[in-house]
């Protein structure tokens, strides 16, 4: 059993987008604070903290999870995938980010990450989404420059192009 | 948030020891429940026990003529369950309809219940299937257990270990998301048994899950959506709030009990034995 006592920090080790990483805890501290602040990964954003605005929305061993309601010291040995794994270069945008891109899905861009991280989850089941489909999973994320009719229209472009990709080879979103 | 020291057991045993010996220590498992409270600092427990790494806990089988679920099988795997999908099509439904992906990822059947938030959807299941909850010390009763408001059975040192569902002949629910938070403005659970029939609502009630009698009477005598015409349920005691009057609430139940039956009859008759009246139904 596992008793992590509260004032001092602990040890997490965790694998963020395919590389090992490690860092230091505090109980109390929440995912989102352990990531931008001690891990120095700053593309998960922080909105509401409360778990409504789904900004901070990651995968926790291929699920998705929020980033505020998880405590660093709960992602002890798993995998985490951030929106900085999802270029396939640093030059390079990947399909579904270069479809927001192109359809203005973001202005801000606060919520962005954490929608991208869903929509990538979701298509990568789901080769052939429904424009209905797309908006029940926008339900747990909030946008309030887009209007997120640009963020449908992005989505189910990538989907498309990335069904056309498969079609001829095997790529990542 | 406060801080408090972090328990991570691997058996319930031992969770419950640590719940004993430290009176305000508080079980967690999905979170989504518990941690943005504790961030409000409406609560500060100075120990938290986290239940995600016993083993075994999560379990989903079929026992007998019932429906097992462990207490953290998560809402995305019970609505994903082929076990459940044969079973209990209701009841993965239910799971599917819950918050969002991320929600159903991490938020468990038994803190829904150990919460009894008034708008979860896991009650009208529980009460309708006249489900049992099991726990490390004993076996309740939905009746028993749900106790009003956020409030159940439950003891400082319970802890809840799975949930036995009677499979049903035919059940269904249908609810009416609040378009935001996607709790449930009102929600309804329909299920013919081979004993009688239950129509529970959630989301409604000023003191939780109820079941609707008038509606099951009626029900028991045709099993059709026509048997409720004329059959109104009462605004007194129903919340209200901006999402909706009591008077509204109370039109919801007649209309979404309807639909319930409606898509209950739309899915085949179990061929279920009659209850031996000798055997208790559960295990």
């Amino acid at each position: 059993m596992t008793r992590l006592s509260s004032a001092q920090r602990h040890l997490v080790r965790f694998t963020l987008n395919g590389k090992p990483v490690q860092g230091e805890a505090e109980p109390r501290l929440l995912l989102t604070d352990f990531l931008r602040q001690t891990i120095g990964a700053t593309g998960t954003h922080v909105g509401c903290e409360h778990g409504v605005c789904g900004a901070c929305t990651i995968t926790v061993d291929g699920e998705l999870a929020r980033a505020c309601l998880t405590l660093a010291v709960q992602i002890d040995g798993c995998e985490l995938r951030t929106v900085e794994g999802l270029a396939p270069a640093p030059d390079r945008l990947g399909v579904l980010q270069a479809a927001f891109r192109r359809n203005h899905a973001l202005q801000c861009g606060f919520c962005t990450a954490g929608i991208l991280m869903s929509l990538d989850h979701y298509l990568r089941a789901h080769p052939k989404p429904s424009e209905a489909e797309i908006r029940d999973l926008l339900s747990g994320h909030l946008c309030r420059c887009t209007g997120y009719t640009p963020i449908v229209q992005a989505a189910l472009e990538a989907a498309a192009e990335l069904a056309e990709l498969s079609r001829s080879d095997h790529r990542d979103v | 948030m406060y801080e408090f020291k972090y328990h991570r057991p691997a058996t319930v045993r031992q969770a419950a020891n640590i719940l004993l010996k430290n009176e305000d220590a508080k079980l967690i498992a999905g979170g989504h429940t518990l941690l943005p409270v504790m961030k409000q600092r409406l609560a500060a427990p100075p120990h938290l026990v986290d239940l995600s790494h016993v083993e075994g806990l999560d379990g989903i089988e079929i026992k007998g003529r019932s429906l097992v679920i462990g207490a953290t099988a998560k809402h995305a795997d019970v609505a994903a369950s082929a076990i459940v999908g044969e079973a209990i099509p209701a009841l993965a439904e239910l799971a599917s309809l819950i918050g969002d992906p991320a929600v159903r990822h991490k938020g468990t059947i038994g803190g829904s219940l150990a919460n009894n938030d008034p708008t979860a959807d896991y009650p009208a299941a529980v009460l309708a299937l006249g489900a049992t909850i099991v726990t490390n010390k004993r076996k309740l009763k939905p009746e028993e257990f749900f106790q009003g408001l956020f409030t159940t059975a439950l003891e400082p040192d319970e802890i809840i270990t799975k949930v036995s569902f009677p499979i049903p002949k035919k059940a269904a629910y249908i609810k009416f998301r609040n378009q935001a938070s996607r709790y449930a403005l009102v929600g309804v659970f329909v299920a013919k048994r081979p004993s009688d029939v239950r129509v529970t609502v959630t989301g409604a009630g000023s003191e939780g899950v109820f079941r609707v009698t008038a509606f099951e009477e009626a029900l028991k005598k045709r099993f059709s959506p026509k048997a409720l015409d004329g059959i109104h349920v009462d605004a007194d005691g129903l919340n209200s709030d901006l999402h909706g009057s009591a008077e509204y609430r109370a039109h919801l139940i007649g209309v979404l009990a309807k639909r319930a039956v409606e898509a209950a009859n739309a899915k085949p008759e179990k061929e279920l034995p009659e209850p031996d009246p000798t055997q208790p139904s559960v295990g």
